[in-house]
């Protein structure tokens, strides 16, 4: 007799499951795949002289976004994100470990704090910061008042502003998972670590780190991708200065009305995630094997 | 011995963790302070004036954005609300694959300004006119994502065998469905609900390329007044805004938290 594997829904229930999942997929193949296949296919294409599409194969988008003009951008935008995650990171999971070391009755209110900004326009919030970093701004009346400084420091319109904005605006989504995979440790993990005699900072990057990957994992794709091709940001904090590759893309799609050359641009950001999900997904089975070996 | 170090790193973690407070909430507290400057600008204190909320009824175009905004995240919630159950329960119940969660699940991590060309791509290449049908059409496609995750976290909670146990005592598929399965999922329905409504109504880069010039929503209005300077209207609106929903999710926290404690004293009675 073979018996039914458990994760095996059957036939009946598998065109159940059709009837459920046909009109989500539907519209997710119509107006997700769709349209992001066909930035894949523009990418090839000619620009027409109104600014449309001309469909002839051609290789030049990719050829232009080779210039050194274009890839100081590219490589501009991946520092930029980067540093972006690096400090979320640190940040996150500082706020992460706290708050998933408290009694279970703070836990939910001290994350929620964390989530609450979200619920207020993010182009509102991202404004505030200029009344904060410029020259008359607060952070450089206050710095001055103390006498720490005398010439204002240069906070906005560089770099500095753009990480400033992006830790900002996706720091939330950095602590979420952090805190879901810390949370799930429990305090048991640091006790038995603690009783064998480990001082406690030796347990957290030998023990309880390592098990967190999968949260910090998800929580540096969370910030590092939208990071990456984020416009507004530079727009408002970077003062049109500084460019990003979102920038860029924008540009093509309504100033320049060049969509094919936009949408090779927006290959290079849609590759970078491509490999990104790739390596989270190969790190998730690994850390799945590693976990069902030690069960 | 080993106490020491531990509360040392407790009390660092806990100095990073209220920094990051304040570094979270120091832009909204800028905001609201602003709303109530009579001078109207950023960087000087001209005294204290309510003249920014009496403005804010005149300001047609943050009102017609409104308007336009409200219609669509209403419109994308209900239809975001009914595909993204049935994907859950699809993905939950019937169909499991790994492959399937992860690729349905992508719109909400491809970043919007990619989901956004290509939509508008998409909508012009089939000759479709932009407008609030256009909007609404592409918040529905990372809302719908959103909706399902909430509700299939909310179904791994229960056993299916609930479900076939009803079966079982010969309730028929359907009411199956609509008398137990339903009910037990509620709360997730409506936690995705709420959350693709936020989604919805902050949502900025897809609606900036799909909205058309005749359903410009409120964020599109904000940025245009951001990028002209015209913000003391804009802080007293999202003032009045931050006080709505804080209220609502309070009273959320609340309901939920009341819940959450009756379920922990049950847990530790027994």
């Amino acid at each position: 007799m073979t018996r039914r594997r458990e994760d095996d829904p059957g036939p009946r229930n598998r065109a159940q499951g059709a009837l459920f999942l046909g009109p989500g997929l539907l519209y997710w193949v119509v107006l997700f795949l769709a349209p992001v296949g066909l930035i894949l296919v523009y990418s090839f294409f000619r620009r027409s002289s109104i600014g449309g599409v001309d469909f002839t194969f051609t290789l030049d988008n990719y050829i232009r976004a080779t210039e050194p003009l274009f890839l100081r951008v590219f490589w501009f935008s991946l520092r930029t994100a980067l540093l972006t995650t690096a400090i979320a990171l640190v940040l996150g999971y500082a706020t992460a470990y706290f708050i998933a070391t408290r009694t279970p009755r703070w836990r939910l209110p001290l994350l929620v704090i964390v989530v609450l900004p979200f619920w207020t326009n993010l182009l509102i919030r991202t404004y505030s910061w200029i009344a904060l970093l410029n020259n008359e701004g607060l952070i450089n009346k206050a710095l001055r008042s103390l006498g720490l400084i005398d010439e204002p420091l240069p906070l906005l319109n560089n770099q500095f502003a753009i990480v400033v904005g992006l830790v900002y605006a996706f720091l939330p989504l950095m602590v979420l998972p952090l805190f879901a995979s810390i949370e799930r440790l429990g305090p048991r993990l640091r006790e038995a670590g603690a009783d064998l005699g480990a001082s406690s900072v030796s347990v957290f990057f030998r023990v309880t780190f390592p098990m967190t990957l999968p949260g910090v994992f998800a929580g540096c794709i969370f910030v590092f991708v939208p990071s990456l091709a984020n416009f507004i940001v530079p727009d408002l904090l970077g003062g049109g200065l500084k460019l990003m590759v979102g920038n860029l893309i924008q540009q093509q799609f309504f100033a320049a009305r060049d969509w094919p050359f936009g949408a090779a641009l927006a290959m290079g950001v849609i590759l970078i995630t491509m490999v990104l999900l790739v390596l989270q997904a190969l790190m998730l089975r690994r850390e799945g094997r590693m976990s069902s070996r030690g069960a | 011995m080993a106490r020491e170090p531990g509360a040392v790193m407790d009390r660092t973690l806990g100095a990073v963790t209220g920094l990051v407070y304040v570094f979270l909430y120091a832009p909204i507290v800028v905001l609201v302070l602003l709303s109530f400057n009579r001078s109207g600008q950023s960087t000087t204190w001209g005294g204290f004036s309510l003249k920014w909320y009496g403005e804010m009824f005149a300001a047609e175009d943050l009102i017609d954005g409104l308007k336009n905004t409200l219609i669509v995240a209403t419109v994308t919630t209900v239809i975001a609300t009914a595909l993204g159950t049935m994907l859950a329960i699809g993905l939950a119940r019937h169909v499991r694959s790994t492959a399937l969660d992860s690729m349905l699940f992508l719109p909400a991590v491809v970043p919007d300004l990619v989901l956004a060309i290509g939509l508008l791509s998409f909508f012009t290449l089939i000759g479709l006119t932009l407008g609030r049908t256009t909007v609404i059409a592409s918040h529905v496609v990372f809302d719908m994502v959103f909706v399902a995750a909430i509700v299939r976290t909310r179904l791994g909670f229960f056993d299916p065998s609930i479900e076939e146990a009803a079966q079982d005592l010969g309730a028929s598929r359907w009411s199956t469905f609509h008398r137990v399965t339903v009910p037990l999922i509620a709360p997730g329905i409506v936690a995705g609900a709420l959350v693709a409504f936020t989604l919805s109504f902050d949502e900025f880069i897809i609606a900036f390329f799909t909205a058309g010039p005749t359903a410009i929503t409120f964020p599109m209005r904000v940025y245009s007044r951001i990028r002209f300077g015209l913000t003391p209207v804009v802080n007293a609106i999202a003032t009045v805004m931050l006080l709505v929903s804080f209220t609502l999710l309070l009273l959320a926290l609340k309901v939920n938290g009341s819940a959450t404690r009756r379920a922990i004293e049950r847990a530790e009675g027994e």
